[in-house]
Formats: structure tokens, sequence, C-alpha cells
């Protein structure tokens, strides 16, 4: 049992991480959200505050709530906590910690006739989120205002497959009230999700790689976070194997810090010289075990 | 300054603006909209409009 439980840390973390954060069971069986105070805290991955069990608020939906509001047109506390979160651990959060990234993994280890790293176009299709990140969650919600100044949340209506999945589909399951109020937006998001769902059983977290507007922010923090990773290159000899285990098709060895990386581990496994470590101290460990071969 | 402070002094300094940020949002109340947000079903996020 433990030894099942270490050799698959990664997923039993993801799992109790999505199970305590949306741990509000009542609201499941009810059809009701959680309104208590710790609402008003960001969780750190795409984890939609209309989940029934949400115990907290999605960043990318306060982002757009505080930017489409009309006493506030920057929002210091949702920034900040993007800001602070991607300085610590960059897109390590990704990689542990969001909910709609775990579903993504699960439904990638289905068998499927067809199994592709990336989706064709996979190059220019990574730029898309940073553009959905401008677009749909920072200037529509600014700048696309009703009379009364209020914008609303484009990201989350019109996109975000984790609002339809964790929030719309129990919601609307348990409230008739709910069911009589469907009409076409439902039933595109129903269809992208679908589609995305789809997507991942094919490829790997396409809606990350692609899409995730908060995997862009964490992303842009990677190269500067202060859990990091490190190549060793007395140890490398780019002999690949980091790039042919990387889901996310990075080639480690050379970019090991890049944006895309969700920071998985899986590199880490798959190194046959033990190359590659990861840490908020690695330079460290890595002069104490040079200090360590010395003495043996 | 050591080569591995240096290296880290981005990320620290990122973080302090980060932590100066979310006191500066609370200070204005945002924590409050966020709330105002969250605690209420987003028909919006679920797909209702």
């Amino acid at each position: 049992m433990i030894q099942s439980i270490k050799k698959h840390l990664r997923l039993w973390i993801q799992l109790g991480f999505t199970a305590l954060s949306n741990g509000y069971i009542a609201g499941f069986i009810k059809g009701k959200i959680y309104t208590g105070p710790s609402k008003q805290l960001c969780l750190p991955g795409l984890n939609c505050y209309s989940c029934p069990g949400a115990l907290g608020a999605c960043p990318i939906g306060s982002l757009q709530a505080v930017l489409g509001s009309r006493d506030y047109k920057m929002s210091y506390y949702v920034v900040g906590f993007l800001i602070a979160v991607g300085a610590l651990v960059g897109r390590l959060v990704c990689g542990f910690l969001c909910p709609f990234g775990l579903v993504q993994d699960l439904l990638h280890k289905i068998p499927f006739p067809v199994k592709r790293k990336n989706l064709p176009g996979d190059k220019v299709l990574r730029y898309l989120k940073y553009v959905i990140l401008v677009v749909f969650v920072i200037w529509l919600p600014l700048f696309v205002v009703n009379v009364v100044g209020q914008g609303s949340p484009w990201f989350c209506k019109w996109i975000c497959p984790s609002g339809t999945l964790l929030g719309g589909i129990p919601l609307v399951s348990a409230n008739p009230g709910l069911q009589e109020s469907i009409g076409f937006l439902f039933s595109w998001k129903m269809f992208l999700l679908f589609m995305i769902l789809l997507l991942s059983v094919i490829s790997y977290r396409p809606f990350c790689k692609y899409i995730c507007p908060l995997g862009a922010i964490y992303g842009l923090c990677n190269p500067w976070s202060l859990y990091h990773y490190e190549v060793d290159a007395s140890k490398c000899t780019g002999c690949n194997v980091c790039k042919h285990t990387c889901q996310m098709d990075i080639a480690i060895y050379q970019k090991p810090n890049s944006p895309e990386c969700i920071r998985c581990g899986e590199c880490k496994k798959a190194c046959p010289h033990h190359a590659i470590r990861s840490g908020f101290a690695v330079r460290k460990q890595q002069e104490k075990t040079a200090a360590q071969d010395q003495t043996f | 300054m050591s080569a591995q402070w240096k290296k880290r002094l981005p990320g620290l300094c990122m973080l302090a603006v980060g932590i100066a940020f979310i006191c500066l949002g609370i200070l204005r109340e945002e924590n409050l909209v966020v709330f105002k947000k969250a605690a209420a079903i987003c028909l919006e996020c679920i797909g209702i409009g």
C-alpha cells in the first residue's frame, strides 16, 4: 500500500487536494454552493467557485469579477495571489493541484487506438492561451461593459470547461429551476467540454497546453520561481530520454524551466543519469551530493 | 552576493510584490468583491448566462 502510494504520489496529492478544496459534500447533495468566508480566498488551480463542493474561489473567475466590477479596474488582491503563487512554485500548481488537470490526466490513461503527444499545429496553438488570457480574461471584462459599467466574465461564460464540468453539470442536475433555463450557452459549453475531454483521451492535457489562461500566467513565472528545475551538466549526456518521456514535449535538459513545464517530475524519474533535480534549493543539494561523492 | 542568492532574487522580488499586492487588495476590500461573486451561483460560469 505504501509502495503504491509512493509510486503514484503525484496522483494521490492531486486527488487529496481536489477532495480537500472541494469538500463541501452537502453542496452536491442539496444542489447548492458553499457560501462560507473561505470563499473569499483564491484556490491555486482552475477550480470553479460554482462547483457545489468548492470551498474557495477560482483565481481566473475572481480576476474577471474584480476587473468587471464598477469600482475597480485593477485587482491587486487576485493579481498579487497569482504573482505570489507563481513566484513560489510556478506551474507546479498545474502538475499537482489543479482539479481540471487531474481530470485530463485520468482521461489520458483510457486506452484509445490513436494516442499523440500534441495536436496538429502545436507550435502555434501554444500561444493561444496567451491570447485567451489577454482577450477573454483581461480586455473583454474590463472594456465591454453594460449601462451600469459592469463587465462579464467572458472566459468563464464562453470557454471554461471546468465551470461546466464541476459547476454546471452537478448544479443543473440537482436543480429543476436551472434545468428549465438552459439554452444555447449551455449547449455550447457542453460541446466545448465534450471536445476537450475527448481530446484529453487522445492527446495529453490539450486544455493546459493550448487554452488555460491560468497556466499561461503561472508559466510566465516558471523561469524565476523559487521552486525550480536544474540539470547537472556534468551528468547530462543529451540522450533525450527526458524529452521522449515529457508529455508536455519539452527538452528539459535544454529548457529546465520552460513556461510549458507543469513540473510533474516524470523527467526526473526517467533520466538514466539522475541529472535532473528540482526543489527550492537545488544547487545546495548538488553541492552536498558532490561533497559526499568526494568523501567516499 | 552569492550566485545562489542572485539566482533567487527575481523570485523573491516577485513574491514580495505578490504579497504587497494582496495586502493592498485587502485594504481596498477587493476580497469582498471576490466573496460576493464566489458565494453566489455564477450563472455565466455554469452555462445558464
